[in-house]
């Protein structure tokens, strides 16, 4: 059989844990990490006669994240339950929204800085609020299977996100759940920690094969549980391929009788994915409005009060800082990646350099640098933005040159100095322009061989002169020396 | 006259002018359980120390002049579906036969604010499903007036027992008429409050939005009492009003004036007992002769009302028993057992190399799933969650459930308009008079066809009370019921109470064998 080229077609659900100091549904606390079980209540455990009150704070938030979607928000809202049997839900349904969702209809924007696919909207189906279950813990050792259940988890408000399948291939699916992931961050809506579980993704995955008889869409396949980027990426890589082995052995494809959505997991050990339901069949949820709760009335103008208060989002910050600074895209990029406080960081060093550029370079390559190696939050980084920004300053000025200027930035961080006290420290003064044509005039007339390379034409070997004048003044600016000797040359 | 046998206000009253104290108040009620409720089995629990001790605490507190609660020491009786804290409480079923709840329901931490002394839950038909109190899990309850007859239910034990002058005042809760078809069976009064008055809260869901507490006591008065301090908005509920409480107490003994009854045509149609009709038309011409008004009215839709109703509180039910499933309190199945015959039909289709059946086997957690709750439910409960399960079900709910909602809303409609006309609608709680045990129980049809009258005003959400008007020859009481506008429990009472000056017929009591 002949190869045929595909495109791999992917939608995201993504739920995230919202931010709220309690949970969706009761007072319960939502920190993570407590001992199992202690952070629970009759609500959250589903007791006889308990009853669900909303978290005014869990809608809220889900209201600025729907926002900075560009999602609809409908006027009226409702809550359903979802209905299923598993341990760990301990009402045997939960509190989810089915057929009208708190919004809807939205978009986010994602972009390459390497530029290996053109800028996208992926489109957002909806996104709504649910209560997350608890933990079940199995503990097959000994043939005992045991389960143990944690409900601490239980009734912490989810915020789940469904995009359109309008991705198109993993790198456009990394930068769809790196730009998310920013987005919540930035708004507060969630920590995105996807370690503690605060952002899970599923992702629904098939293939659109080329063939002379036109386009083949092969049985839509959801990965359940995907909970690391790396491993997203390598399921979505590996999921392809099956699909595609799999549809050149059977020929089976998307709406044939038969087929369906089929539920997947996946083994990074193994590097497979795997079938997660012995028998493929699609579930009943029997969902219905959950009588226990009202629904939520959203006035218009209330809507427009929370999207004017929303915070400046990452894309309108990168906007912004290419705009006012004259910044690459990929400068942008890596300073607003790095959080809010980065870019209030950056455009103070910026203002006080004078130098946006200038300012991106030290910020996103010295500064990163020592965050990094240092394992240190912005917080913990010694030097303040005007700090930074007046040796830019000087580094722009000429005052000092760009390799002893590094020297200093590494002083100052190793000894919280001022840029004053650290050139002091280091004796680095701007050498005066007589005594640096003295310097210079003297190293001219010891090198007549460079001298005569010179002027045969082989420009570059004046770098030889450079470090001769180094040795003279650690202060001699390379760049003056240059220019100088080349003078001088010529004149000679 | 014996002590019990007066109503609740006057007990309240004599307390309070010292005239008996709380303890030899609810050791007169706790003898009279003694007496009579072997027959009646009307309690599933009675603590007498607890509730003396509490009582005696109440009578302390009165004698140091310190403030005391509005229900003054008063023996209170507690349908088993409220939860109680650290007290059994069962629904009657055996899911929940050893469930104590670690917090108390709203009512029940009004009831000991109010100092009311709880002196026992009450049997019931199991979670509230059922119009017998037969489907209780433990025993049946009697009718105090003929105890080879229901006390009609679900809430029969608060019924019987206040009937059988066993508390002062008992907690009940109507879905379809859980309270006013037990109240007009045993010859009392009971009040089914407008949705959202009373805190759910603690309240065992049988269906969310058509369950509500309300009391049961001798009289009109005697339940204003209750009423007013069950009453109010709780954060801790959603669905309830977030509206002042009227002082029903204060107000339950103001006559009314100009009142414009309706009476339904359609409540007097076929199937109507004669000797009901006779009592219910008696009772319209004594309130004319009270100088109200009688005119007729049409509810065309009160013949959707069972229709809807068991489609609609099914389907509510069979989500709410979802989480009855042995994994985190109440009756488990016994394991080893189950887990030992899952081997043995596993040993069965591998000698037989059936290879389908052993495909199809339950894991170890559908079997407790299933043998949980096949041994921890009652044939009605089951019945219910089946047939909610299959209204719910994909490609059924909208020609059921979805439709059941739009003919609510119609049932609604039919109440708004005769409410434009008159304030109360008058007619018969029930069809008949209580039935015999055992007469209806293979026949639930024509057991869910009792709550005729009653189911409506659960599915508009509004208020309803049954108050005695009558016996039939047997000797069986007959209730009335007159309906409300929403919140309008006040005049509501009023009106009971005014007929209630008229009449005796509340002040009857049943010879006690």
């Amino acid at each position: 059989m002949p190869d045929h080229s595909y495109d791999l077609i992917v939608g995201l659900e993504t739920h995230v844990q919202l931010l709220t100091e309690t949970k969706l549904f009761c007072g319960c606390s939502t920190k993570f990490g407590a001992p199992p079980n202690t952070q629970t209540c009759p609500v959250c455990i589903g007791m006889p006669g308990s009853l669900p009150v909303m978290n005014r704070r869990a809608f809220e938030l889900s209201l600025q994240a729907a926002l900075a979607l560009n999602c609809e928000i409908p006027e009226f809202t409702k809550w359903d339950r979802k209905q299923y049997y598993y341990p760990d839900l301990p009402k045997g349904y939960q509190i989810s929204q089915y057929d009208l969702p708190m919004s809807q209809k939205g978009w986010l924007e994602i972009h390459d800085p390497k530029g290996r696919f053109q800028p996208k909207k992926v489109g957002i189906i909806r996104a709504h609020l649910e209560e997350d279950a608890g933990k079940s813990l199995h503990d097959e050792a000994a043939g005992k299977a045991d389960s143990r259940i944690d409900l601490n988890r239980t009734g912490t408000p989810l915020l789940e996100i469904v995009s359109a399948p309008d991705i198109r291939s993993q790198e456009e699916t990394r930068a769809y759940l790196t730009e998310l992931k920013l987005l919540l961050t930035y708004l507060g809506v969630s920590d995105c920690n996807m370690q503690e579980g605060s952002l899970r993704v599923d992702a629904n995955v098939n293939i659109h094969i080329e063939t002379p008889q036109g386009k083949i869409a092969t049985p839509i396949v959801e990965i359940k549980n995907l909970n690391s980027f790396r491993f997203i990426e390598r399921a979505l890589a590996y999921e392809a391929k099956r699909q595609y082995e799999i549809w050149q052995e059977t020929g089976k494809k998307f709406g044939d009788p038969g087929t369906f959505k089929q539920t997947r997991g996946w083994d990074d050990a193994k590097g497979i994915t795997f079938a997660q339901r012995e028998k493929e069949e699609s579930s009943d949820y029997r969902y219905f409005p959950d009588p226990d709760l009202c629904p939520v009335v959203t006035a218009a103008a209330r809507v427009e009060e929370v999207r004017r208060g929303l915070t400046e989002l990452p894309a309108a910050i990168r906007h912004r800082l290419e705009a006012s600074h004259g910044i690459t895209p990929y400068d942008s990029d890596v300073i607003v990646a790095q959080g809010r406080a980065t870019v209030d960081y950056y455009e103070a060093v910026a203002k006080a350099a004078g130098d946006g550029k200038k300012a991106a370079n030290w910020v996103t390559q010295e500064v990163m640098r020592v965050l990094n190696e240092q394992g240190w939050t912005l917080a913990q980084f010694p030097l303040t933005a005007a700090s930074l920004g007046d040796l830019v300053k000087r580094v722009i000025g000429g005052e000092i040159e760009i390799t002893r200027a590094k020297e200093v930035f590494n002083d100052m961080v190793a000894n919280k100095r001022s840029a004053t006290e650290s050139m002091q420290a280091l004796g680095i003064a701007k050498v005066d322009t007589s005594e640096l044509e003295a310097i210079c005039k003297e190293i001219v007339a010891a090198n007549p061989k460079i001298v005569a390379d010179v002027k045969g034409g082989k420009q570059q070997a004046v770098g030889a002169l450079l470090g001769q004048a180094k040795k003279k003044n650690p202060n001699a600016n390379p760049n003056d020396v240059r220019r100088i000797c080349l003078e001088l040359i010529e004149k000679a | 006259m014996s002590l019990i046998s007066k109503s609740a206000a006057e007990h309240l009253r004599d307390l309070e002018a010292r005239k008996v104290s709380s303890v030899e108040l609810t050791r007169a009620y706790l003898d009279q359980i003694q007496k009579h409720d072997a027959k009646i089995k009307a309690f599933l629990l009675v603590d007498p120390d607890a509730a003396l001790a509490r009582a005696k605490g109440i009578d302390d507190r009165r004698a140091a002049g310190k403030p005391v609660g509005k229900l003054g020491g008063l023996p209170v009786a507690i349908k088993d579906v409220m939860c109680t804290q650290g007290v059994k409480t069962t629904c009657a079923s055996k899911i929940l036969e050893n469930f104590v709840p670690p917090y108390d329901a709203t009512v029940i931490k009004k009831l000991k604010a109010a100092d009311a002394v709880l002196i026992g839950k009450t049997n019931m038909d199991e979670f509230a499903m059922g119009g017998s109190t037969e489907n209780s899990a433990y025993f049946k309850t009697a009718n105090p007036w003929d105890t080879s007859r229901v006390p009609g239910g679900s809430s029969g034990g608060s019924a019987a027992c206040q009937a059988a002058m066993m508390a002062a005042l008992s907690l009940g809760t109507d879905t379809g008429g859980s309270i006013r078809q037990p109240a007009a069976f045993c010859g009392i009064t009971g009040l089914k409050p407008t949705y959202g008055r009373v805190s759910r809260y603690g309240l065992v869901a049988f269906a969310s939005s058509l369950d509500q507490i309300g009391p049961f006591g001798q009289t009109a008065e005697d339940c204003a009492l209750l009423l007013e301090v069950l009453a109010g908005h709780d954060p801790l509920d959603s669905t309830s009003a977030n509206i002042p409480t009227p002082e029903y107490s204060k107000t339950v003994n103001q006559p009314l004036k100009g009142l414009k009854l309706g009476i339904a045509r359609e409540y007097f149609a076929e199937g109507l007992n004669s000797e009901i009709e006779a009592a219910v038309r008696a009772a319209i011409k004594a309130y004319e002769s009270l100088g109200a008004t009688a005119k007729e009215v049409s509810m065309p839709n009160t013949k959707y009302g069972i229709a809807t109703y068991y489609i609609i509180a099914p389907s509510e039910a069979s989500s709410n028993l979802a989480r009855y499933d042995g994994v985190h309190y109440g009756y488990r199945t016994e394991e080893k057992q189950m887990l030992a015959e899952l081997a043995d039909e596993q040993k069965r289709y591998e000698a037989e190399k059936n290879q389908k059946k052993l495909a199809d086997m339950d894991t170890p957690l559908i079997r407790l799933y299933r043998k949980t709750r096949a041994e921890g439910f009652g044939p009605e409960v089951k019945r219910r969650i089946m047939l909610g399960t299959y209204t719910l079900s994909a490609g059924y709910y909208d020609a059921y459930y979805l439709k059941a909602l739009k003919v609510r809303r119609l049932i609604r409609g039919d109440y708004d308009k005769a409410f434009e006309e008159v304030d109360f609608l008058v007619g018969p709680t029930t069809p008949s008079p209580a039935f015999k045990i055992g007469e209806k129980i293979d026949d639930p049809l024509s057991m869910y066809l009792e709550d005729l009258y009653t189911v409506p005003t659960n599915l508009a959400g509004l208020a309803g009370i049954s108050i005695p008007c009558g016996f039939t020859k047997s000797g069986l009481p007959i209730g009335l019921q007159m309906q409300c506008r929403a919140f309008d429990e006040e005049r509501l009472l009023q009106a009971a109470a005014m007929y209630q000056k008229a009449t005796d017929w509340h002040m009857k009591r049943p010879a006690l064998a």
